[in-house]
């Protein structure tokens, strides 16, 4: 599953655990490897292990084994104010007894950089993130997305080669948010650092990343990129948890090279993508996206078709959302495609649905 | 009228608006202003049934008080009230030799004025007294004069004379005209450790006769210590108890908050089993043989003692402020000046410390305000070297009955500490200070 090579690798973790009270292991065996300039977030549920990874690895918790490597250097035992590692807090942590200057100023400070090379300094980080006219405020004075900015440009001006984002975006309004994003990313195209973002929100780990490790109970469920993350969910927990899904249970009943038959609990039988089956007679859960059903007379060509009902419709603008009967499951979503067709549809009318193989993945049952 | 433009209101056409009625009025024709005013009495009246009881009690058992004092560090009415004939006659007399004839006839004539004993007592009486304040025996002079005045004849001056030698002195003649205005500088004078000279002028007091400059003085070093002391002491426990889980955190503010509920007797008690020169430290020492059974070190009943013991009752005073404050500081900024590269303590001084300053401030001026102006612990266990002003102004109240020097002192007291807060308020700024 973490199918990471942890020797290579800017950042590193090997075979790291930790665990708080000696009994329950909150990261279990994280073998991590990521590359210079990339960008790498870490998603998951809250409790996962993901924000514990992070400060592992910003040196404010300490792995209870293993080892984790900056450049080719174990940093353990390293203090957090000598790995030189930059670090955007979900609250900011903007100093609120200095300026924002003052802010950025701090870091060059305790490296004892002189006066005028720190001022070119902050003001270069300053009107990188286009805030170089408020220098002088407070953060107290600076609205929630400013703050953001400065945070931003503070973990910055001392140029790490490594960046931490601890779910930086939380507080802020959706449209804000979606603007930091690129942001975010268009600064990490500029500057090539290497950023590690830690985020419950999959949208933004999709939007943002080259690489998503999604973390559940301590384990990494799954590293890929985000269309393979999307498109090539390994198991159930990354199919339901990234994007819309939708599940069908049932028990394999053949297996013929990558694919496999299996048959539901209510009978019916589907044919699906081999993914993460053991073989013949093991429970599966199937994953399919909304977007992939087809509903109507094209579902006639389908190799997976089904006579469905529809329970309810929810008008989205862009696209319809259906709610069906298929196979017995009542939570059965399909994304129809705002135009003449979508538009005449009623609750309780039957219609067929149908799928290809190779939308439907046999995953492991959830 | 009103009701034409209610009706114009309501139809919410521009012409209502523009139609020159300055008074805007509700929908039932009541104009908006008496209408917002009947919607808010009620709530007026609710705020005022919170704040009136203890405003009420304040004003009665605080202001009143407080007011009476300060009126009687400057009342004067004893001499005014007692010797009136005497005051007028004294107007011309210029003050250096005795006053002449007319003036003894006119002090017979007011001290004999009442021939009903008991009413003159009480004229005679309070003279008595406000004359001893400012010359010794005068008291005395008064009250053995005012037993024989009636059997006086003229030539007066004489008899007065026979009577008590210090009506042969000028002395108590200019006090009596000095101190002859229902309004007096005198107690502030005294307190400052002044007097009046033979002229009039305001001079130092001999230099075994000064007492209040340098109490003052001790009060407010005695002050300082303590604050600095409880500073000390409680920024650390504060710090800790401000990273411990919560319920930890109340166990330690139990310990913290245990002066409070421990009865001063026995607090008093167990610091004199502690202190006192055979008291279980000295002992401990001696047995550890750190010093020597001759030179056992005296903690109680003087400075130390009053430093230690009020260190310990006023360190909630310190702690509570401080402890709110550092609750509220994320523990992230730590962290974000240690990924900032800062170093643990650069970290703590540059971010945490400053950000702790409102709660200083806070606990900083109620202990020093609280200390400034006590009285039960020095008077317990300070002794001589550790008493402190109000045990001085108390020694008046009770002791020397001399109520207008206590309100003098008392009255500079509270002056002297607006005066600081004032300056902390330039200085700091007390909309900083965070009480909890």
């Amino acid at each position: 599953m973490g199918n990471a090579s942890t020797s290579d690798g800017f950042v590193a973790f090997d075979r790291v655990q930790k665990s708080y009270d000696g009994e329950t292991l909150v990261v279990k065996d994280l073998n991590l490897s990521i590359a210079k300039g990339e960008f790498m977030t870490m998603l998951g549920p809250s409790g996962s292990g993901k924000t514990t990874c992070l400060m592992m690895l910003a040196g404010f918790e300490t792995a209870t084994s293993g080892e984790i490597s900056l450049d080719g250097r174990p940093i353990n035992s390293v203090p957090p104010h000598k790995r030189g590692i930059g670090m955007v807090f979900q609250n900011y942590a903007l100093f609120p007894h200095m300026t924002v200057g003052e802010n950025l100023s701090f870091p060059l400070e305790v490296r004892g950089m002189g006066k005028s090379e720190r001022e070119k300094k902050v003001k270069r980080a300053l009107d990188m993130v286009q805030m170089g006219k408020f220098a002088g405020r407070r953060p107290a004075q600076l609205s929630g997305g400013q703050q953001q900015r400065i945070a931003l440009a503070r973990s910055l001006v001392f140029e790490p080669d490594l960046v931490l984002m601890d779910e930086p975006l939380g507080a802020l309004d959706k449209n804000l948010r979606e603007r930091m994003q690129y942001e975010i990313k268009h600064i990490h195209n500029n500057l090539g650092v290497t950023v590690v973002y830690v985020t419950h929100d999959q949208t933004e780990a999709l939007t943002m990343s080259d690489n998503v490790a999604v973390f559940d109970d301590g384990i990494i469920q799954q590293l890929a990129p985000p269309d393979v993350l999307y498109e090539k969910p390994d198991n159930a927990f990354v199919a339901a948890f990234i994007g819309e899904n939708n599940t069908l249970r049932g028990k394999v009943d053949g297996v013929n090279g990558t694919t496999c038959t299996v048959r539901l609990d209510d009978g019916s039988e589907v044919k699906a993508l081999k993914v993460n089956v053991a073989g013949d007679g093991v429970r599966t859960t199937l994953s399919l996206r909304p977007e992939r059903v087809v509903l109507g007379e094209e579902a006639a060509s389908m190799p997976n078709r089904f006579e469905a009902e529809v329970l309810e419709l929810i008008y989205l603008g862009d696209h319809i959302r259906v709610r069906m009967n298929v196979c017995g499951d009542d939570e059965f979503i399909v994304k129809v495609p705002n135009n003449k067709g979508g538009r005449d549809m009623k609750v309780g009318q039957k219609a067929p649905v149908g799928w290809a193989i190779e939308d439907c993945r046999a995953l492991d049952p959830s | 009228m009103a009701q034409a433009d209610a009706t114009l209101m309501d139809t919410g056409g521009p012409a209502a608006k523009r139609g020159g009625t300055e008074k805007l009025v509700t929908a039932d024709g009541v104009p908006l202003k008496r209408a917002l005013e009947r919607a808010q009495r009620r709530r007026k009246l609710v705020a005022l049934g919170l704040v009136g009881p203890l405003l009420l009690f304040i004003l009665t058992v605080f202001v009143f008080p407080i007011a009476q004092m300060m009126w009687l560090s400057v009342s004067n009415p004893q001499v005014v009230n007692a010797l009136p004939r005497t005051l007028e006659a004294l107007q011309d007399w210029d003050g250096r030799d005795l006053p002449p004839e007319p003036v003894y006839a006119a002090l017979h004539a007011d001290m004999v004025e009442d021939l009903e004993r008991e009413r003159r007592d009480r004229l005679t009486g309070p003279l008595g007294i406000r004359l001893n304040y400012e010359i010794s025996a005068a008291r005395s002079a008064i009250s053995r004069t005012a037993r024989q005045v009636d059997s006086f004849e003229a030539p007066f001056k004489d008899a007065f004379m026979d009577a008590h030698r210090l009506w042969g002195q000028p002395e108590l003649w200019r006090v009596i005209k000095r101190e002859g205005r229902p309004l007096t500088t005198s107690y502030y004078v005294a307190a400052l450790d002044r007097e009046f000279d033979e002229f009039g002028n305001i001079v130092q007091r001999d230099e075994n006769r000064r007492i209040y400059v340098s109490l003052f003085g001790r009060t407010l070093m005695l002050s300082v210590i303590i604050t600095a002391m409880t500073f000390l002491l409680g920024f650390p426990i504060a710090y800790y108890m401000s990273i411990l889980p919560m319920r930890h955190a109340n166990l330690l503010m139990i310990c913290v908050l245990l002066p409070f509920w421990t009865s001063l007797l026995v607090r008093t008690s167990a610091w004199i089993v502690l202190l006192q020169q055979q008291g279980v430290i000295n002992s401990g020492l001696v047995g550890l043989g750190i010093i020597d059974d001759a030179n056992r070190i005296s903690m109680i009943y003087n400075m130390t003692g009053t430093i230690i013991a009020m260190t310990h009752i006023l360190l909630p005073f310190m702690v509570l402020p401080l402890y709110s404050v550092m609750r509220t500081i994320p523990p992230s900024y730590m962290r974000a000046a240690k990924s900032l590269g800062a170093t643990p303590s650069t970290a703590f001084r540059r971010v945490y410390f400053p950000q702790t300053l409102p709660g200083i401030g806070a606990g900083g001026v109620l202990v020093f305000i609280i200390s400034i102006g006590y009285y039960i612990t020095p008077a317990l266990v300070g002794g001589q070297s550790g008493r402190m002003i109000s045990n001085e102004i108390a020694r008046h109240i009770q002791q020397s009955l001399n109520w207008g020097l206590a309100a003098a002192l008392g009255t500079m007291l509270l002056v002297g500490v607006l005066a600081l807060y004032w300056l902390y308020n330039r200085l700091v700024g007390a909309d900083s200070l965070k009480l909890g």
